[in-house]
């Protein structure tokens, strides 16, 4: 068997390391988290020489390994931990050949580790515009490793990098800089507590308690009851280790690194100029959020209904082609059907997260987050908040996984608390089967639609639930947690392709298989509990017959009523009928009661579920939309969908919290069930007491 | 005591100190270090954020950060 080497990819954010790790790996890669937290953990293989194969891991993006959020807490477990099966026999250290200074800090920290460590100077394409010259070999005297010169976008100076990883071996470890100079006496204590122990990694272990805690502590005993220094004491010294570092790297750069800074005023401050603009810069925003949602809504509607036809197709064919049976109803409308639901997401999805990584990726996100903090602040969120809410009109899934670079835990809380008021695709076929059923298709002023107005009315609700309830949050949340606020401007680039597409690719893989399942679950649940029932239920047939004796029905007609009589009758239909006293303020029957219940698992599944219950055969819209309309009020005897229920229904959905995978998301990014359990009760009760009143004042 | 916070665009300076209770470490370590040179890229409406250059470090932080961080004009 090939000997495997361990690899360990580290660097700062917007060094390009995962172009690195993408030109390393192509698309042997694969995407998971770390056990027990959501952190991505990516990792492939790279055929080197000899019939070796490295082993890489791509670690989150790090500025230093003094942890201060989970993503960056992930990088100095691994390289603490030396039991880890991921231990890295060698380090590669991207660095961005323009922000070398800030990228040799991690550098100095990850060699003094006694790790093997690769200097990878990406980039290096650009050093010819930029008037950056780099002594390579001078460097590699001064640091005691090989640096290796490589562009990403160019494809240069990958062999050279398999090279070095395979001899890892002939590499230094002797560390930069000696961190117990900073504090001799201290340092002195330390290694007379424990003598076997190397102090750098003693060092980091006692600091970050400081930043972030929860170090696994295992592999140092004693250390917890060791006693070291107050915290402000060993604050003042992680800055004093920081300024050391610094002044090894300004005396290591000073020989061996030139810029030319009359080269240096370029494109990217006449393009910040303009993006960052006072009042421009607002403008373009504005106007690039609304070509997104332009496209998302406009451009997936394609794709969409093609998905939705193909799979109500294959349904038929499934009850059609195989013989009849519990089985073949189960296939056809269970399990298609669910598949069908998870499916026409991926459009609407992929185009937001190509849009995002196309943002990202261009240095363009961070001007946003400059624009928008003071705006954001107001009401208890970060700049960094915008992400999550843009990123929320797809899914809230992804959206709270994005909160995880808000440096302040209060912000951070209060983003992944509101995230779900912004309106996701989920509630929107919700939403387009309510507007067009109860909105009149009128146009405004001749060129609006009322109908399209609506929508963007809802979408507006979504955002503006998310700012007020974020404001309201702030005020009343007793949570103190440092307010700061850093982040880093990275030059602007175009986009690479590969990158785009395989974030693209895997964002949308990870949310067809984590929502699906649920998805696909409660579709299954539901089908069976539709489909059986006590009593009555299995005489239906005769029951119905026997009703309508006196009755003349074409065989059709008394086939509807029979599966009528068998959902009222079925364990679902006990269900809806209990719960229906408490819906029908809202203006609804057991129905729609039941399709909200179905809803809590997912939103989406408020269509199919109304589909069954009126027992339309196929899941055509424009049929459910024909049964939903026909559906009459027996008290009132007006139709059931009329404007007052409608909008009653439509507030509904704008408000309440109705989806168990973002619960479960929320769960393990805040630790604990408080959270999502309020997240659940409160945001239900709005939407009840909402519904409620709408009903109540328009009926 | 000037500080960031009253540094104009156009303006250079030299970071002296800084409170070195409040101020994160998360900023020393992206080179916000005393005996850099600091100026002002691009504020947001109010002077808030100022979007830095320091020392061809480019970031942003908030007002009351940079008020934390004392400078001398150049």
């Amino acid at each position: 068997m090939a000997r495997q080497i361990n690899v360990a990819l580290i660097g700062n954010p917007n060094t390009g390391k995962t172009s690195v790790f993408n030109r390393l790996t192509g698309l042997n890669q694969q995407v998971g988290n770390y056990p027990g937290i959501t952190v991505e953990k990516k990792q492939g293989i790279c055929k080197l020489d000899r019939g070796l194969k490295a082993h890489i891991i791509d670690l989150p993006g790090t500025y230093s390994l003094n942890a201060s959020s989970l993503d960056e807490s992930v990088v100095i477990e691994l390289l603490l931990n030396k039991n880890d099966k991921d231990f890295p026999d060698v380090a590669i250290v991207v660095a961005d050949v323009e922000n070398l200074k800030r990228n040799l800090l991690l550098f100095t920290q990850i060699k003094d580790l006694g790790i093997p460590t690769i200097l990878a100077i990406n980039m290096a394409d650009r050093m010819k515009r930029k008037a950056i010259t780099v002594d390579v070999e001078a460097l590699e005297e001064k640091l005691e490793t090989k640096v290796v010169l490589v562009s990403s976008r160019k494809n240069t100076g990958f062999d050279d990098l398999k090279k070095w990883v395979v001899n890892h071996s002939q590499l230094s470890t002797k560390p930069c800089v000696n961190a117990s100079v900073i504090a001799p006496e201290y340092f002195g204590r330390l290694k007379k507590a424990f003598p076997n122990q190397d102090l750098y990694k003693l060092w980091l272990v006692i600091t970050q308690d400081v930043n972030f805690g929860k170090l696994e502590r295992g592999e140092v005993k004693g250390i917890a009851t060791f006693k070291t220094e107050s915290e402000s004491n060993l604050k003042r010294l992680q800055q004093k280790e920081t300024i050391a570092r610094y002044q090894f790297i300004n005396g290591v750069l000073k020989e061996t690194l030139t810029v030319d800074t009359a080269n240096a005023k370029d494109f990217r401050s006449r393009l910040d100029r303009i993006l960052t603009h006072k009042f421009w810069g607002y403008v373009i925003f504005f106007s690039i959020l609304l070509l997104i949602f332009q496209v998302i809504f406009d451009w997936s509607s394609y794709p969409m209904d093609f998905i939705d036809e193909t799979f109500a197709n294959l349904s038929e064919w499934v009850k059609n082609t195989l013989p009849p049976g519990d089985f073949t109803n189960l296939l056809a409308e269970g399990i298609i059907s669910g598949l069908g639901g998870i499916v026409i997401f991926i459009p609407q999805i992929a185009f937001l997260f190509l849009f995002i990584a196309i943002l990202e990726e261009s240095g363009y996100m961070s001007r946003v987050v400059f624009l928008m903090d003071r705006i954001m602040r107001r009401f208890g969120l970060s700049g960094k908040s915008v992400v999550p809410l843009v990123s929320g009109t797809a899914c809230a899934i992804p959206a709270i996984m994005a909160t995880r670079n808000i440096e302040s835990w209060k912000e951070r809380l209060i983003t992944i608390l509101v995230t779900p008021f912004t309106t996701c695709s989920a509630r929107l076929p919700v939403y387009l089967i309510i507007i067009a059923l109860v909105i009149p298709e009128e146009r405004v002023l001749g060129i609006f639609s009322l109908q399209g107005l609506t929508l963007m009315f809802l979408y507006l609700l979504g955002f503006g639930a998310a700012i007020f309830s974020a404001w309201l949050l702030n005020k009343f949340l007793k949570i103190r947690s440092r307010t700061f606020f850093v982040v880093e401007m990275p030059n602007y680039k175009v986009p690479m392709f590969k990158n785009v597409a395989i974030t693209v690719v895997e964002k949308t893989k990870s949310f067809v298989l984590g929502a699906g399942k649920i998805i696909l679950a409660i579709s299954i649940i539901l089908w069976v509990l539709a489909s059986y029932g006590p009593g009555d239920f299995n005489e239906a047939s005769q029951l119905v017959t026997q009703q309508n004796v006196s009755n003349p029905l074409t065989e059709e007609e008394l086939e509807t009523k029979i599966a009528a009589f068998k959902l009222e009758h079925s364990y679902i239909g006990i269900m809806g009928k209990a719960i229906e006293p408490a819906v029908q303020p809202l203006g609804y029957d057991w129905k729609i009661g039941i399709a909200i219940v179905s809803s809590f698992a997912a939103r989406e599944v408020f269509v199919g579920t109304l589909a069954t219950i009126y027992s339309v055969g196929s899941e055509e819209e424009e049929t459910i939309k024909n049964r939903m309309a026909a559906e009459v009020n027996p008290v009132l005897g007006t139709p059931r969908f009329n404007f007052a229920s409608g909008i009653s229904l439509l507030l509904f959905y704008a408000f309440a919290m109705q989806c168990m995978s973002t619960l479960a998301v929320v769960k393990k990014e805040t630790n604990s069930w408080k959270w999502p359990m309020w997240q659940l009760f409160l945001m239900s009760a709005i939407a009840y007491v909402v519904a409620l009143a709408a009903y109540q004042f328009l009926k | 005591m000037l500080t960031i916070a009253h540094l104009k665009r156009g303006q250079r300076a030299i970071i002296k100190t800084f409170e070195v209770e409040n101020v994160p470490l998360k900023l020393l370590e992206m080179g916000c270090l005393p005996g850099n040179e600091v100026s002002v890229v691009q504020q947001a409406p109010f002077r808030d954020p100022l979007y830095l250059n320091i020392n061809g470090s480019h970031l942003a932080i908030r007002k009351e950060t940079a008020a934390l961080i004392e400078i001398e004009l150049l």
